[in-house]
């Protein structure tokens, strides 16, 4: 569970992370073609978009502790033909 | 003593005797050696009296042999080789007595067979006299019947070959006499047949003579005829009359001859009667008829004979009478006429009438004599036919008693022989019907025999078959029981083997099933040992190999013991397929996981956003704690707080107490629990497998210890 924990620190972050630079980036693209963007600059607009997407991560993060029971699935695609 | 010694010295082996008995005094010896000389006298007397008794009693007892067979007999049976001794100096032993057979006529047996049916005559009270010997017959079977049916502790039955031979020299004795006896009678028969015949011829002869004579007589009385033939009358007469005494006295003669002869056949018949010979019998009837038959045609012509004899003599007395009155008238004629010639029947033409008339006168005279004889004649007639009567009734009465004699001896006879030819077919029947009887006799006797000896066969046989059977069963039951006490005897010891096997066999099974339970216990230690031992094999942070093998083992080396299987099968799944980890590893991780602990020691359902993760971690890095705390032996509820539980499980782990720092960690609440939940199980897993190992090896050794020999 030691590891469970440490593997949801970093989950957790890299989901931040991402999430943030990820909401960020895009909003700010998206501010950058839209009017809104005008009164926002690229900097703006990132920083709300990853603060938005951290405070997502943060977000997530939490729900992500508080159920610590909710397991994390990985879909694995089976080639059929390798049975 | 002495006389030995004397003997001794007398015999050859004198140096032997010298050393045997004068070893002592060889001097005195020798001195009674040279002295030997007239003892040597007396030694040789009593050698030589010795032998000659011992000669004496055997030539005695040969003698005797001799003359007593019965003593032969005694002591060839005593002594041995004494019979090689009696043959060789006095002959084979005499054969053995038999009871002499009296010479018997045939019918003898069968007539003492039926001597109750019919009783035979005269010969019959001889047969009672043989009634219990011996008997001998004319055939063999019947002799050997007549064996059978005499009484054989009488008589000593002899063997058939004997008695054969006896029958048939018995038998061609008779025969033999039968045949001279036979012979005899037939040439006797022969030979008085013939001088009857010849008797009766001559008889005849006589007859005819005497008839001849008669009837010439009777013609030359009668006749009157020329001289010359009554002269030739006369002699032919005298002729007839030589012929006739001729005729007689060679009849005569025969008869006496035939009479001789059969006088002799009659004695050679009763001589062949004496010696009762039944075969001859016919014959000898046959003689004795042709006796009596020739007796009669004999006496016939006898009596013809002698009538016409008697005929001739009255005849002749007639003639005579004539002849006297011939003479007479003659005589007369003489005295009257003297100068006729004494033929007066050759007168003729010579008389003359004188000589006539004298004759006629005498003839006249002799006519008036004759008449006066008639009439005295006549007077006299009576009583002379009664005188002549008398004599001929005497004479009629001699002749009559003669011939009733002769008649009476030959009817008598006739009588005799027809009786005797009577009793001779009646011996025929009888001996027919006693043949057929026998043979009746004999073979109701043979079914008799056959009968009694089926039933003595049938009886024996019973009588066998139950000894047998008896037998049998005795030996049955004999056989039975030895088997039973043979079975008996082998089930004891079959039991009493079969006990000791048992036995032996429990305590081998005994000694296998300790020796086995050692060895599952030693298995069972051995297993556990290596379960203990795949429990140091944990690796730092690896876990041990899985205690799957192990585990298998020790179940399969326990398998019938319920403790221990149970013991096995409560080893935690996670041991068994993945291992659990060492105490030093737990340790290890324990430390990280107690920083974990501390950084989230706030952290519960309650306060689990981030923020009071962060506060959490804040208060881990600015608590400080003493990292070994030792834990009270009463929890108090204040206890129970995160950072002193862990400093409790430290210094338990710091300890080696495993149990006690799980106990602890247990105690945590919250997140921190959460994260020490990992090694908690882990730390149970390795209490609770430790736990079980160390049972079933305490158990291992128990039943080790148990089951273990002192040696």
């Amino acid at each position: 569970m030691a590891e469970e924990h440490g593997r949801k620190w970093d989950r957790c972050l890299a989901d931040s992370a991402r999430t943030g630079f990820g909401v960020g980036v895009v909003f700010s693209r998206v501010s950058f073609h839209t009017r809104i963007a005008s009164l926002c600059r690229p900097n703006v607009a990132r920083c709300v978009g990853s603060g938005m997407g951290l405070g997502m991560g943060y977000s997530n993060c939490q729900h992500d502790f508080r159920s610590p029971y909710l397991l994390h699935g990985h879909m694995v695609k089976v080639d059929q033909f390798s049975w | 003593g002495m006389d030995v010694k004397r003997i001794c010295f007398t015999s050859l082996s004198l140096q032997k005797c010298l050393c045997g008995n004068g070893a002592a005094q060889p001097m005195q010896s020798c001195r009674r050696y040279t002295s030997a000389g007239d003892s040597g006298s007396v030694a040789g007397k009593i050698v030589a009296a010795s032998l000659l008794t011992v000669g004496g009693g055997v030539g005695g007892t040969i003698l005797y042999a001799k003359w007593d067979p019965k003593f032969r007999a005694a002591v060839e049976k005593g002594v041995p080789y004494s019979d090689q001794l009696f043959e060789m100096t006095i002959g084979p032993p005499p054969p053995p007595p038999v009871i002499p057979l009296p010479k018997k006529p045939v019918g003898l047996c069968i007539c003492l067979l039926i001597k109750n049916v019919h009783g035979c005559k005269s010969e019959g009270d001889q047969f009672v006299q043989w009634s219990h010997a011996h008997v001998g017959v004319s055939t063999a079977e019947e002799c050997k019947e007549c064996e059978h049916e005499a009484h054989a502790h009488v008589v000593k039955e002899r063997p058939e070959e004997v008695v054969s031979a006896r029958l048939a020299a018995q038998d061609r004795a008779e025969h033999d006499l039968l045949s001279s006896l036979s012979a005899k009678l037939d040439d006797t028969l022969g030979s008085s047949a013939k001088l009857t015949l010849q008797a009766i011829g001559a008889q005849e002869a006589a007859l005819s003579a005497i008839a001849n004579h008669t009837s010439k007589l009777k013609e030359a009385m009668d006749a009157e005829g020329p001289s010359d033939k009554t002269s030739a009358q006369w002699r032919s007469l005298e002729d007839a009359l030589n012929e006739r005494s001729r005729a007689a006295d060679e009849a005569g003669a025969a008869l006496l001859k035939a009479k001789e002869e059969l006088e002799k056949l009659r004695k050679v018949i009763n001589a062949a009667k004496d010696s009762k010979i039944d075969a001859a019998r016919p014959q000898i009837l046959a003689a004795e008829e042709n006796l009596h038959s020739m007796v009669v045609d004999l006496d016939r012509a006898v009596g013809k004979v002698q009538t016409a004899q008697m005929e001739a003599k009255i005849v002749s007395q007639y003639s005579e009478l004539v002849n006297e009155a011939k003479a007479q008238f003659q005589k007369e004629l003489d005295s009257i006429t003297p100068e006729i010639q004494a033929n007066w029947k050759g007168l003729t033409g010579k008389l003359s009438p004188d000589d006539l008339n004298s004759l006629i006168a005498h003839a006249h005279r002799r006519i008036d004599q004759l008449n006066r004889e008639l009439a005295e004649q006549r007077v006299r007639e009576q009583i002379h036919i009664e005188a002549a009567l008398d004599q001929q009734r005497l004479e009629n009465q001699k002749t009559l008693d003669k011939a009733v004699g002769t008649a009476i001896s030959h009817s008598r006879e006739q009588m005799r022989l027809e009786q005797e030819k009577k009793i001779e077919d009646v011996r025929e029947v009888m001996e027919a019907e006693m043949r057929t009887q026998l043979r009746r006799q004999a073979a109701a006797h043979t079914d008799h025999l056959r009968d009694v000896l089926k039933v003595q066969e049938q009886e024996l046989r019973a009588e066998a078959q139950e000894v047998l059977s008896s037998k049998l069963m005795e030996q049955e039951t004999n056989y039975r029981r030895v088997t039973q006490d043979q079975l008996d005897a082998f089930t004891l010891d079959m039991n009493a083997a079969y006990a000791r096997l048992k036995g032996i066999e429990e305590a081998i099974d005994s000694h296998v099933v300790a020796e086995e339970e050692a060895r599952k216990a030693h298995q069972l230690w051995l297993s556990v040992e290596a379960l203990t031992y795949s429990l140091k094999t944990a690796v730092a942070d690896s876990p041990t190999e899985p205690l799957e093998t192990a585990a298998k083992a020790v179940r399969e080396s326990c398998a019938d013991n319920e403790f221990a299987v149970a013991l096995a099968s409560a080893l935690p799944e996670e041991s068994l397929s993945r291992g659990i980890y060492s105490e030093a590893s737990l340790r290890a991780r324990f430390y990280q996981i107690r920083g974990l602990v501390r950084r989230v020691a706030m952290i519960n359902e309650t306060r689990n956003s981030l923020y009071q993760y962060f506060l959490s971690y804040l208060q881990s890095v600015l608590l400080f704690e003493p990292e070994q705390l030792a834990p009270p032996t009463k929890l108090k509820p204040e206890d129970l707080d995160t950072f002193k539980l862990l400093s409790y499980a430290t210094y338990s782990i710091e300890r080696g107490d495993l149990e006690l720092a799980a106990k602890f960690i247990n105690q945590l609440t919250g997140e921190p629990r959460r994260v020490a939940q990992d090694w908690l199980k882990e730390a149970r897993l390795t209490l609770e497998t430790r736990q079980v190992v160390n049972l079933l090896s305490a158990y291992a050794n128990a039943v080790g210890l148990g089951t273990t020999q002192a040696p």
